[in-house]
């Protein structure tokens, strides 16, 4: 696993530089959206960065699994990699949200189902981070259990535009994209997901390190 | 003795209220005078006081500008994405001279 996110980290690294220092150019060149104008260019970021955030959390919610049913403690340290990146990528969420949204509908907030679930979403994942930090023993395995329930809120996320009435436009608007808009914003998209990962592979790394020393501090006090 | 100390306690309260009078009076006869002086320096205005009538438009220069919030959105992404990485590397050092210093200790202990 650390050698893998050695060889992994430049490759992912350089790919998202690539994409992500290009993308406000091939973001200028796209067309203004006619109702929203210039603000709606934050889409181009805003969106990618919950993507990003999503796949983060499934992260945490399959290695969660794969933790507690079958006790892998690999799998423990990238849910632990996991949660606090998906926290990050929730925060872009939800700093950009309110700037696009205080242009485009006239409020920096509206407590609708969609940007209430987010918070909830952010909230849960807070608080995974909490308990790893100060639940002291057997935490891991009920974190776990919060990451499993973190992962089944995402598609509840993904969808509540399309179920409740909310200000957030709707999850189809994405596919239905002309091209010239959906072109930045799949370059974006391709430059946070490989950010994300990037990040993942380095977190990750970090939290092997510190499972290392925690090993070496066990054997020193064997002796 | 009692009745003494109420009549004292009478008197000062009394004294009290005096000051409190004047003190009311001095407010109400300022704030009259502020108004009057901020009244006749009112300028005439153009803005509805009579009713509000519905346009379907703001003028340009009372429109909220879009540019500091897309700048705005975007610096917090770069902000928030490069503070992470640079946090990581600084645990990541952190963590890696410990492990250095552990192993060097452990060396140092089979090589004695």
């Amino acid at each position: 696993m650390t050698a893998m996110n050695r060889r992994l980290f430049p490759v992912l690294a350089g790919l998202s530089a690539f994409f992500l220092v290009t993308a406000p150019i091939v973001i200028i060149r796209a067309p203004y959206e006619s109702t929203m104008g210039l603000v709606q260019k934050i889409f181009y970021f805003h969106f990618p960065a919950w993507m990003a955030m999503f796949l983060a959390v499934f992260v945490l919610g399959i290695a969660s699994v794969q933790y507690l049913f079958r006790g892998k403690p690999a799998a423990d340290r990238l849910a632990v990699a996991a949660a606090e990146l998906a926290v990050v990528f929730g925060l872009m969420g939800l700093i950009t949200g309110p700037l696009w949204g205080i242009k485009a509908w006239g409020v920096w907030w509206q407590w609708d189902a969609r940007l209430t679930m987010a918070v909830i979403l952010e909230l849960i994942l807070v608080a995974y981070l909490l308990l790893r930090q100060y639940g002291g023993a057997g935490s891991d395995r009920l974190a776990a259990g919060v990451g499993i329930f973190a992962m089944a809120n995402v598609p509840f996320l993904y969808v509540s535009t399309e179920i409740w009435r909310t200000v957030h436009p709707r999850t189809s608007v994405v596919p239905t994209l002309p091209v010239d808009f959906g072109l930045p914003l799949w370059w974006s998209f391709a430059g946070f997901i490989a950010l994300c990962m990037a990040l993942l592979a380095a977190r990750a790394r970090l939290e092997e390190q510190r499972a290392a020393l925690d090993r070496l501090y066990l054997a020193l006090e064997e002796d | 003795m009692g009745i003494l100390r109420l009549r004292g306690a009478w008197r000062r309260a009394a004294s009290r209220w005096g000051v409190f009078r004047v003190l009311v009076l001095g407010l109400v006869v300022g704030a009259a005078a502020g108004v009057a002086v901020l009244d006749a320096a009112q300028p005439a205005t153009t803005a509805a006081q009579d009713g509000f009538v519905p346009m379907d438009d703001i003028p340009p220069e009372d429109q909220m500008p879009a540019a500091p919030l897309v700048a705005g959105a975007y610096a917090v992404v770069w902000a928030l994405a490069v503070g992470y990485l640079w946090t990581i590397w600084q645990r990541l050092g952190t963590v890696e001279a410990e492990l250095a210093d552990v192993n060097r200790r452990i060396g140092d202990r089979d090589d004695g």
